[in-house]
């Protein structure tokens, strides 16, 4: 068999083609945006409510992405979520770090905001951020403000 | 008025039967051409060929319709989004409708009518030729020889036509997006990044379009082998081809949305 212009052509094409999944992979995808590569070490919070928080959702502090969301499960002995996080390596948190889920823009994506302490430890992998505040759930926040008015109302 | 209702009725039968015969008769001609698809892997030569005649032709209309696509989607979307504010978005819907519907279902579309058509006119005057009956005369099977190679050439060339679309799409998209309207340009390509995922989007969209690829080319071989040797029907076979392989990739693209992406 020997080698024809027609193989060339099919060869261009064959390329074309992987270059075009690689770059729907790379630049589209967020498959090199994922720490897969780097080490990461894994946290954990309780919540009382996430509200729309999902698997893979930013993990952020000052609003750099420091990991994502790996594990969201119910924690049947405290009855609240069970929030595990996937962290990079390099971003070490204080034992007294705060979580909290936060909203990007008024109706964006929920994701987990952490904000250092003072402590001089640092957590490790697999352990607990004590302080965690819930999502904000935009019904009980409606139903506060109406009853709050329903009381001013009252008091006049 | 009775013996009329009788021959409608057993004009019913009678086509119920033979779709039945022919869904048969396809089954196990899709059957053999994988089981005699040896001969394909020992002389790829044999589908390096047909790649050229299905894949590398079919590149001029599916990167030129991607890229419209593309940009029709930046124009559409960029007016939707506009009204709830959220412009930077449009980076996230043009991916996501390209990598997840659009590149597949027409990058199918188009493979069917460009290369489908192609295979099945070109079996069924082979066949009408008496070119097919000759080879076996020869003691050459046909179906290893004829049908495989062009099965396994569309199999392959499928998947990265839809790729091609797609990243022409995108492309598309960030044209009118980013250089037209002007989207901002990290936002358009950080929310993207941050929506697509590469398993749950980009994978299923790939083993979509290989699902595909196995349907046209099955089609298209199946109507061309099974295409009575005549100018009729030929040209009846490639009308079945297109019409056929488009309803049956709307079909299987709906059943496969269902079963991809579930919830969510």
């Amino acid at each position: 068999m020997e080698r024809t212009t027609l193989d060339l052509w099919v060869g261009i094409f064959v390329a074309a083609g992987l270059g075009a999944l690689m770059i729907l992979a790379l630049k589209v995808g967020n498959l090199g945006a994922t720490f897969g590569a780097g080490d990461t070490y894994a946290l954990r919070a309780n919540f009382e409510n996430i509200g729309g928080l999902k698997v893979r959702a930013p993990v952020k502090s000052s609003g750099v992405v420091v990991g994502r969301v790996s594990d969201i499960q119910f924690d049947t002995e405290s009855y609240t979520a069970l929030v595990t996080m996937s962290l990079d390596a390099r971003y070490r948190f204080p034992k007294d770090t705060f979580a909290r889920i936060l909203t990007s823009g008024l109706l964006g994506e929920q994701y987990v905001g952490l904000y250092p302490g003072g402590d001089e430890a640092m957590l490790g992998n697999g352990e607990k951020i004590m302080k965690a505040e819930s999502a904000v759930v935009l019904e009980s926040l409606i139903g506060q403000f109406l009853y709050d008015r329903a009381a001013e109302g009252g008091n006049k | 008025m009775a013996r009329r209702a009788g021959i409608g009725l057993r004009g019913i039968g009678h086509a119920v039967i033979n779709g039945v015969w022919r869904l048969g008769y396809a089954s196990r001609f899709f059957g053999l051409t994988l089981f005699r698809s040896g001969t394909t892997f020992r002389r790829f030569g044999l589908a390096i060929r047909e790649i050229y005649f299905s894949g590398v032709l079919s590149l001029i209309i599916i990167l030129v319709s991607g890229l419209f696509v593309g940009m029709v989607l930046g124009f559409q979307g960029f007016h939707t989004l506009e009204r709830y504010g959220s412009e930077e978005a449009l980076g996230v819907l043009v991916a996501l409708s390209l990598v997840r519907e659009l590149g597949p279902v027409v990058a199918g579309l188009l493979f069917a009518s460009r290369a489908g058509s192609a295979m099945t006119a070109e079996i069924g005057l082979m066949k009408a030729t008496e070119q097919i009956s000759a080879l076996e005369m020869m003691a050459v099977d046909p179906i290893a020889r004829v049908i495989a190679p062009r099965f396994w050439a569309g199999v392959i060339s499928m998947p990265l036509l839809a790729a091609l679309f797609s990243a022409m799409g995108v492309f598309g998209g960030y044209l009118v997006g980013v250089v037209l309207i002007g989207v901002d340009e990290g936002a358009f390509w950080s929310q993207m990044q941050s929506a697509v995922d590469f398993r749950e989007d980009i994978i299923n969209g790939v083993i979509k379009s290989i699902v595909f690829g196995i349907a046209v080319t099955w089609i298209a071989l199946f109507e061309g082998y099974d295409a009575p040797p005549t100018a009729e029907g030929v040209s009846g076979a490639t009308t079945r081809t297109v019409v056929t392989s488009s309803l049956a990739i709307l079909a299987l693209d709906f059943v496969l949305t269902a079963l991809m992406f579930r919830g969510n």
